[in-house]
């Protein structure tokens, strides 16, 4: 016991961690025998971590740690160049990647995202019917037109200011459950898509799944389709979803567009 | 309008940019009429909160006057005075609903940053890097304020601004720091950090109860505050024997809950502390959590370790092992503000508190970044610093 708890004092990571504190020489005294170098090193060696075994073994010599340590940093910076945070970013915007979204053969886009919403099922649902409604959250729509009961007439924007356009149907419906579609022929792009609203339990709102496929033929259309949705189609999907919630719940979509700042002298960002 | 600007790390300038507008519905302009220079400004200033952009306009305590709202904002008109919270939220989410208002799900418009880095996504924040939104923050002559219907709160006249300008932050933040700790009859309360956080911390945990309050910092006019105006014991972090102290001054058991309101960048001399200066300038580690190690390790058993400090990404050597052998208790996070306003204004209303007492310092925003030299060095007795447009 006391050796234990002697060697976790020592080891701790504050400066009242040391035998040296006066409150507790005596204590001290009386553990001393017990406790020795070997131990203590082997507890740390336990714990792993380099640093932490420099730490216990060098109270009293530091300046040849700090030493050390910047010797090694330095190698470390120079090698990697930047830091822990980005890195991190950056490591997990690759995992998003090869995450829900496929993209077959650098044209199909097929991406499954799903979002919870802090309202009732059935008025998601009502506003998602109107599909006139999804340009204010799909950025990459520029208008969706209804033509019919099951009908719509989209246009999505695609680079350099140029459009690509379709006819859709409704092929599937459930009041305040469901709504599959799908772009009907000569379409500049294949297209079909399907949400589906699930109350979540004990009135936590609803959990809205959404599906879109996008089939490009081949030639300049699919080569626009595929930049339409960038690098990261998954991305924009969950930032379209995003911005559903965010009209939903907060009625307006959070943004500092057109905000001043030190940058411009005019307009702002 | 004047608005001081980020520009690079150790550098803000007072810069002349447009005027801010209504963009949402939900917005209000408010003319500043006096904002604060907060600690956690100085992690910004000292370069430790990644994704800040060089004219960034800073600042996220703040108050003034309306001088224009957005059509759905039916609660406030012009020319009302109002405290604006540091935190932005919307009011409708899950979070905010359960008054977990810091966590908001719309209001950070690149919450796509902070996921890659967090998982999910905290509220938006008034002038703190473009993870946390982005939005312009108050250390200016005007401020967009979003979500206007929920966030501000009207102050009535008489009040000077001194005396309520803390709601926006650092009171708040030192009384969810002390809730935090669920404070019992007889407990004893450590609080790492004297400066304004620490200080109403300290308040905080006599106004919730606690039996003794004893302050941990080195800076000595900050020590003197906290035991002039805040009636705690002190002790000096340098001092080698904190651990051993702060069980002695307990009878043995330690304290029942402590406060880490120091955060990310606590100094020390210890040797850990040392070595966390060498690794963040080394990029090996982000954050140098000396302060919260050393208040895991001191909490008695079962006792809360609350930490309002602000941390931000990685911490080397964090003793999960004695907090979990110890069954500690550990809670965190920006402060749930819309919360504790309203409740807070009425103790000052009361009498309970003045929050004026932590100022030293009054200035024009012009002199801002001279400011921000004082404060960091804390020069000059330098507690708390106000700013006037
Ligand atoms: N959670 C929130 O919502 C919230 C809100 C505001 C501020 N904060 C954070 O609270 C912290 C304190 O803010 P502040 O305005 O009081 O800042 P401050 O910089 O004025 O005060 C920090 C104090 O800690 C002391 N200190 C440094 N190392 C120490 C150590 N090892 N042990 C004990 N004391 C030590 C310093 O001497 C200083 O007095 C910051 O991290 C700030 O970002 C958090
Ligand atoms: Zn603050
Ligand atoms: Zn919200």
């Amino acid at each position: 016991m006391a050796t234990k708890e002697n060697v976790i004092r020592e080891t701790a990571l504050t400066p009242t961690a040391g035998t040296r504190g006066s409150m507790n020489r005596a204590e001290d005294s009386r553990n001393s025998q017990s406790t020795n170098v070997g131990q203590t090193e082997r507890y740390i060696s336990a714990i792993g971590g380099g640093a932490l075994a420099l730490y216990g073994l060098t109270r009293g010599s530091l300046g040849g740690v700090a030493l050390a340590l910047i010797g090694g940093s330095l190698i470390y910076r120079g090698t990697t160049g930047h830091c822990n945070v980005y890195e991190a970013m950056d490591v997990n915007t690759a995992r998003g990647k090869s995450g829900a979204a496929s993209v077959a053969g650098n044209r199909g886009i097929k991406v499954e995202k799903s979002v919870t919403v802090n309202r009732p099922a059935a008025e998601l649902y009502r506003y998602w019917r109107n599909f006139e409604n999804l340009p204010k959250f799909m950025d990459h729509l520029e208008s969706v037109r209804t033509t019919g009961e099951k009908r719509s007439h989209w246009v999505a924007k695609a680079p350099a200011g140029t459009t690509v356009e379709w006819d859709a149907e409704i092929i599937n419906e459930k009041e305040n459950e469901l709504i599959a579609w799908r772009s009907l022929e000569n379409a500049d792009v294949d297209n079909a898509g399907s949400v589906r609203f699930q109350e979540a339990p004990a009135g936590r709102g609803t959990e809205v799944r959404v599906s879109l496929e996008y089939d490009p033929p081949g030639g300049m259309v699919g080569a626009a389709i595929a930049k339409l949705f960038g690098e990261a189609p998954d991305q924009q999907i969950q930032e379209d979803l995003r911005r559903f919630k965010q009209v939903m719940e907060a009625g307006e979509r959070a943004t500092t567009e057109g905000q001043a700042s030190g940058r411009s002298a005019t307009s702002g960002r | 309008m004047k608005a001081l600007c980020w520009q690079g790390k150790n550098k803000v300038s007072v810069e002349n940019v447009p005027d801010p507008k209504i963009l949402n519905s939900r917005d209000a302009i408010i003319k500043i009429t006096t904002a604060a220079i907060c600690g956690s400004d100085l992690h910004l200033y000292n370069g430790y909160i990644p994704t800040m952009e060089k004219g960034d306009i800073m600042g996220h305590e703040n108050m003034g006057e309306v001088v224009e709202v957005g059509s759905d904002v039916k609660n406030l008109k012009v020319g009302d005075r109002v405290v604006v919270p540091f935190t932005i939220s919307c009011g409708h989410c899950f979070f905010c609903k359960k008054e977990l208002w810091s966590l908001c799900d719309n209001s950070n418009p690149n919450a796509w940053m902070a996921e890659k880095l967090y998982g999910y996504s905290p509220s938006g924040l008034f002038g703190f890097s473009h993870m946390m939104g982005g939005y312009a923050g108050g250390q200016a002559e005007y401020l967009r304020v979003p979500f206007a219907d929920v966030g501000p709160v009207k102050i009535p006249d008489g009040i000077p601004d001194e005396k309520v300008l803390f709601l926006s932050d650092i009171f708040p933040t030192g009384y969810m720091a002390a809730v935090n700790c669920d404070i019992q009859p007889g407990d004893t309360v450590a609080v790492w950090g004297c400066g304004p956080v620490g200080q109403f911390a300290i308040k905080s945990a006599y106004m919730l109860g606690a039996e003794h309050v004893i302050a941990i910092d080195q800076v000595p006019e900050r020590l003197e505050m906290a035991t002039r105006d805040g009636k705690a014991e002190t002790l000096d972090f340098a001092d080698e024997y904190i651990f051993d102290k702060l069980k002695e001054m307990t009878g043995g058991r330690g304290p029942d809950s402590c406060i880490d309101a120091v955060g990310l960048e606590a100094h020390g001399t210890s040797p850990d502390a040392l070595l966390d200066r060498v690794k963040a300038a080394a990029f090996l580690a982000t954050d140098r959590p000396h302060a919260l190690r050393q208040a895991i390790n001191a909490c008695r058993k079962g006792g809360t370790v609350s930490i309002p400090g602000v941390y931000g990404a990685f911490l080397d050597k964090f003793p999960l092992g004695a907090a979990f052998n110890k069954g500690l208790t550990l809670k965190m996070g920006q402060t749930h503000m819309h919360k504790f306003m309203r409740p807070l204004l009425a103790r000052i209303q009361n009498g309970d508190i003045d929050p004026s007492f932590v100022i030293t310092h009054r200035m024009k925003l012009d002199d801002a970044p001279k400011g921000y030299e004082t404060f960091k060095h804390k020069e000059d007795d330098c507690i708390k610093i106000v700013l006037k447009p």
